[in-house]
């Protein structure tokens, strides 16, 4: 079973567990936490991401010639054994920094361990302003682009929709409550006429889509906002499509132009809703060509967000590991502040004001061809753009 | 007025979705009386067969059949698993099925990933009822019609098959009185296959006819089992026509609730049970359970305090346990930390259980208001560890007083679900009340003082706080308010008629329970450095649960054994591989095939043969059984 976890391979995963430490002093290792059993649908993408990159890291001579050992972790979707994992990761593995983890209160669990226990954490996929902000800290940094972020790329095109009257619907805990909110105060600001008639919050992988719909519906919305993503959103579009609910009106909405939440939805693909995702049919870099042609090579299927996130995450804490060329945490730290690296969506930073990457999303249309779901009229939204200015951020962010 | 009726009449379509699954489970409880914590697992394979089937075979006749075909082939499932595993532990104690479906469910929850991969499946829709009906500018779906009708015409083949044939009768008779109907010579053993084999059907039927609406995937049956579970109960255990008049309840109740509340889902149904069943104590339709017949099985061997020699055997291993920090590195011991923290929660569960008869599905909730009371304590007020330590932990004993004084009044699986619906109602109010608890996010920065924070230390502190709550709730157990506890759980009406106060030592002994799991909340905490809502969620529930059955209901500290094994079990698989549920699904099925008595009922069971069959001198009766410690 370590095979498919720790990249090396069975055997060497032998030879480590039987030699100890001391016969490859010179290798690099890192720790990975995600919710592989609770969310194979993202994680599994995401393993062959990060596969592919240590693959390609130690091929091209690994880290200031060590080789580079991703040792991964499951933590079941749950705060407390994601802290244990990530106890074994530190203590037992002796790894050089800590990455991974997709829900938000896992990666702020996470990221509160590696501050008590002065760890370099770099958290892939969890959305929360917190782990950047309110709860930021020196020992924690972040690719994604946060809520915030994302929010704010979707307010630029929803902002210029006519539509006055809006109704949200997300999933009630932090991730969709937060969105919500930051949907909200961009929009207003940019558009004091909004009107906010109708808000819904289903739980989160239990909603009950037909009156969730009908009562939607009721409040005559004329654009809504949308934040559930997975069989939710299926749910969702399902019991909408049938009941009409999205005719005649805009939608917006998060994360479903992932291939994760798009391609389930095959021929149910609702037309024309605004979306952030990633189109990796209609990227034409050269930097993306490269990643999408090796990861098509290696796995012999498309890559979804999720690869991108992993391939990325061990890119970026291979080139902070380069450059601090040591494993001592402030060292990594100091290395990693304002690090520019190429990524296959083209260069990002760590900022050194919030330790936010700079990695940007795509924001496109939803379209259907062939029975399938696709994003259309897509732009790359960079990160760096989005984001408030300085001044607020030091504010956002608690002091050391 | 058109939206309140089709709002109405979505609500009903839920209700039958809901029903379908819910009546499955409620008559495999009345007849066999097995808490199926493996219902959603079926309805979970149905929907995954039934995927598989339709998309092979289209057009009309390849779907309803691809839907029949698959509640069919899952009821076959149903009656293997019937066969091989509960056949054999229906003899067991109270509950102890529960541990095997557990597993079971487990284990499907890997399975289904292996097979059907990791993607979310959307299904077809179903032929001839792909679009919706136009009702005064409203739509519905003329899917959710035929669902609609298709509720009350299962409810009515139902009754059909208990008022009017033999084996109706037979089930009903097993509903009310089992002992009675073997009496008459009916074959139990196909009587308990044949109920069980519906049940499972309607569940995977349930799930199949799913397909048009939700996507499938691997954490479908966790969605479902509790929701269903709470309909049976609000219905009445086995009774139909109230899981019926409950699935339209309930779901009438969210389709109006969320026009008004729209965050009301989240905690709505476990609302409703708790009205219900504080007004009505066995659910809408339920009758009071027949007295019980308790089989002899926990006077055969009576409880006895640990002789000299235990005692020094139990001294000694906790001498080697305390040694742990000489040779063991730091991540062993904060994972010794953690499974002495799991030892406090299962013991207080144990307590409850096994000298109280009071199983409690909901116990995380004092666990996890133990650590928020730690929580709230050290970031709030700024108390340092030990305040935090001594008075955290009253937070628990709170809850549980103020929610035992309700949950004492019901008994069985009544007061299990009563339980139940306070953890929920607790879980919902740390999840949303976000300015105070942080919500889902949770408090973090929770961490030991500097005298406790290297892992050494706070192992020992675990581990003696560990010891030292085994010790005093053993010390209880043999003291007068143990025995009268005893006598409340063997028998009530005698412990009534010897003049003892059954509720209010029942009432005692939950807020000891409670209290005591207060206490291992309040070290996690610390161990931690953060509390999230998760620390009273159900899965920690069932974790406690689990610990208990593992090592034994019917011992009076098996408990420690089953928390150590099974926690240690789960870390370990979740480090090493990544089908850990499988594996640990496995394990559990089969210690509980091995094992029907919990892994020390059955170690007990086998040194007391031994002794039986030694020479007399060691004769149990020889000594004085029970003395005060």
């Amino acid at each position: 079973m370590r095979a498919r976890n720790s990249f090396v391979g069975a055997a060497f995963a032998l030879l480590a567990a039987g030699m100890g430490h001391s016969a490859l002093a010179e290798d690099i290792k890192i720790g990975e936490i995600n919710s592989y059993s609770l969310l194979p649908s993202f994680t599994e993408p995401y393993r062959k991401g990060w596969q592919l990159a240590v693959e390609e890291i130690n091929a091209s001579g690994g880290i200031n010639g060590k080789k580079l050992v991703v040792v991964s972790k499951d933590d079941g979707g749950k705060p407390a054994d994601a802290q244990t994992a990530a106890n074994e990761l530190v203590s037992s593995e002796g790894v050089a920094m800590l990455t991974g983890t997709f829900l938000s209160n896992i990666g702020l669990a996470v990221s509160d361990f590696a501050n008590q226990k002065k760890v370099f954490f770099l958290a892939a996929e969890p959305l929360t302003d917190a782990v950047t902000w309110a709860k930021g800290n020196k020992y924690t940094f972040r690719l994604r682009p946060s809520n915030y972020m994302q929010a704010a790329m979707l307010v630029e095109a929803a902002s210029k929709l006519p539509a006055k009257r809006w109704a949200t619907i997300a999933p009630n805990y932090e991730y969709g409550q937060s969105a919500v909110a930051v949907f909200k105060k961009l929009m207003s600001e940019k558009r004091p006429d909004i009107q906010w008639v109708d808000e819904q919050w289903p739980p989160q992988g239990k909603i009950d889509a037909g009156p969730v719909v009908q009562a939607v519906a009721q409040a005559n919305p004329e654009a809504i906002l949308n934040v559930t993503f997975g069989p939710d959103l299926v749910k969702l579009v399902r019991e909408g499509n049938t009941r009409g609910l999205f005719k005649g009106r805009e939608v917006v909405s998060f994360l479903t132009g992932e291939p994760e939440y798009l391609d389930p939805l095959k021929e149910e693909t609702p037309e024309g809703w605004i979306v952030t995702g990633y189109p990796w049919y209609s990227i034409k870099t050269p930097e993306h060509d490269a990643f999408l042609k090796a990861y098509q090579a290696k796995y012999n299927d498309y890559p979804r967000l999720g690869s991108i996130v992993g391939y990325q995450t061990i890119k970026a804490a291979a080139a902070i590991l380069a450059k601090a060329g040591s494993t001592d945490t402030d060292k990594m730290i100091a290395a990693a502040e304002g690090l520019s690296m190429p990524s296959p969506f083209g260069e990002i930073t760590f900022r050194k004001i919030d330790h936010q990457s700079t990695l940007g999303a795509f924001v496109g249309k939803t379209a259907q061809k062939d029975g399938k779901g696709v994003m259309v009229d897509t732009s790359y939204k960079k990160g760096s753009d989005y984001l408030p200015s300085d001044a607020e951020v030091e504010k956002l962010r608690p002091k050391e | 007025m058109a939206f309140y009726v089709v709002q109405f009449l979505t609500g009903l379509a839920s209700a039958a979705s809901l029903f379908l699954v819910a009546s499955g489970l409620s008559i495999i409880f009345g007849v066999t009386r097995i808490v199926n914590f493996a219902h959603g697992a079926f309805y979970m394979i149905g929907a995954y067969i039934a995927f598989t089937l339709t998309e092979r075979f289209s057009g009309a006749f390849g779907f309803w059949g691809g839907v029949l075909a698959a509640a069919l082939a899952v009821a076959l499932i149903g009656v293997l698993v019937e066969m091989v595993l509960l056949r054999r532990i229906y003899h067991a104690p109270e509950l102890f099925q529960l541990l095997g479906t557990f597993g079971l469910t487990l284990m499907v929850e890997d399975l289904v990933v292996l097979i059907w991969g990791p993607d979310d499946l959307v299904g077809r829709r179903a032929p001839g009822f792909k679009g919706a009906v136009d009702f005064f500018g409203q739509n519905i779906p003329s899917y959710d019609l035929f669902l609609i009708a298709l509720g009350p015409v299962v409810l009515g083949i139902l009754w059909l098959l208990f008022q009017r044939t033999r084996w109706g009768v037979l089930v009903r008779a097993a509903t009310q009185d089992r002992d009675m109907v073997a009496a008459l010579g009916v074959n139990q053993k196909w009587l308990f296959t044949s109920v069980f084999a519906v049940g499972v059907f309607l569940a995977a039927l349930g799930g199949a006819l799913q397909i048009p609406r939700d996507a499938v995937h691997h954490a479908m049956d966790l969605r479902i089992i509790v929701e269903v579970f709470v309909v049976v109960v609000i219905g009445g255990l086995g009774s139909i026509v109230g899981a019926f008049v409950a699935a339209v309840l309930v779901s009438e109740l969210n389709a109006f609730g969320i026009l008004i509340f729209p965050k009301i889902s989240i905690i709505l149904v476990f609302l409703v049970m708790a009205v219900v069943l504080i007004v009505r104590p066995w659910g809408l339709f339920g009758k009071p359970e027949a007295a019980a017949r308790k089989t002899p099985g926990l006077t055969v061997n009576p409880w006895r305090p640990l002789t000299s020699n235990e005692r020094l055997a139990s001294l000694a291993a906790f001498v080697v346990a305390a040694m742990l920090p000489l040779f063991a590195g730091n991540y062993a011991l904060t994972v010794g930390s953690e499974i002495a923290i799991f030892v406090i929660f299962a013991v207080s569960l144990h307590f409850l259980m096994s000298v109280g008869g009071l199983a409690s599905f909901g116990h995380a909730a004092y666990f996890g208001l133990g650590a928020y009371g730690v929580a709230f304590l050290a970031k709030m007020a700024g108390l340092p560890m030990i305040v935090c330590l001594l008075l955290g932990p009253l937070l628990g004993c709170m809850g549980a007083a103020i929610f035992g004084f309700f949950a004492v009044q019901l008994s069985g699986v009544y007061f299990a679900m009563l339980t139940l619906a306070f953890a929920q109602i607790v879980w919902s109010i740390a999840f949303q009340w976000v300015s105070v608890t942080g919500g889902d996010n949770g408090i973090l920065g929770v961490w030991p003082a500097s005298w406790a924070a290297s892992p050494s230390h706070f192992y020992w502190l675990a581990l003696g706080v560990a010891a030292l709550v085994t010790i005093a709730l053993r010390i209880a157990v043999f003291s007068p308010f143990g025995y009268a506890l005893r006598a409340t759980r063997d028998s009530l009406l005698r412990s009534e008629a010897v003049g003892i106060d059954a509720k209010r030592v029942q009432w005692t002994a939950f807020v000891i329970a409670g209290t005591t799991a207060g206490i291992g909340g309040a070290l996690f905490a610390y161990l931690k450095g953060s509390v999230f809502p998760d620390n009273l969620g159900i899965s920690l529930s069932v974790d406690a649960l689990v610990m208990v059955l593992l090592g034994g209901v019917e011992t009076v500290s098996g408990a420690v054994i089953g928390a150590i094994v099974y926690k240690a079990l789960n870390i370990w698989l979740v480090s090493q591989t990544d089908l850990s549920k499988l594996v640990l699904g496995g394990f559990i099925v089969l210690i509980v095939v091995v094992f029907p008595k919990g892994i020390v009922g059955m170690l007990e069971m086998l040194a007391q043969r031994r002794r039986k069959s030694s020479p007399p001198g060691s004769s149990l009766l020889a000594k004085p059984i029970e003395s005060a410690e």
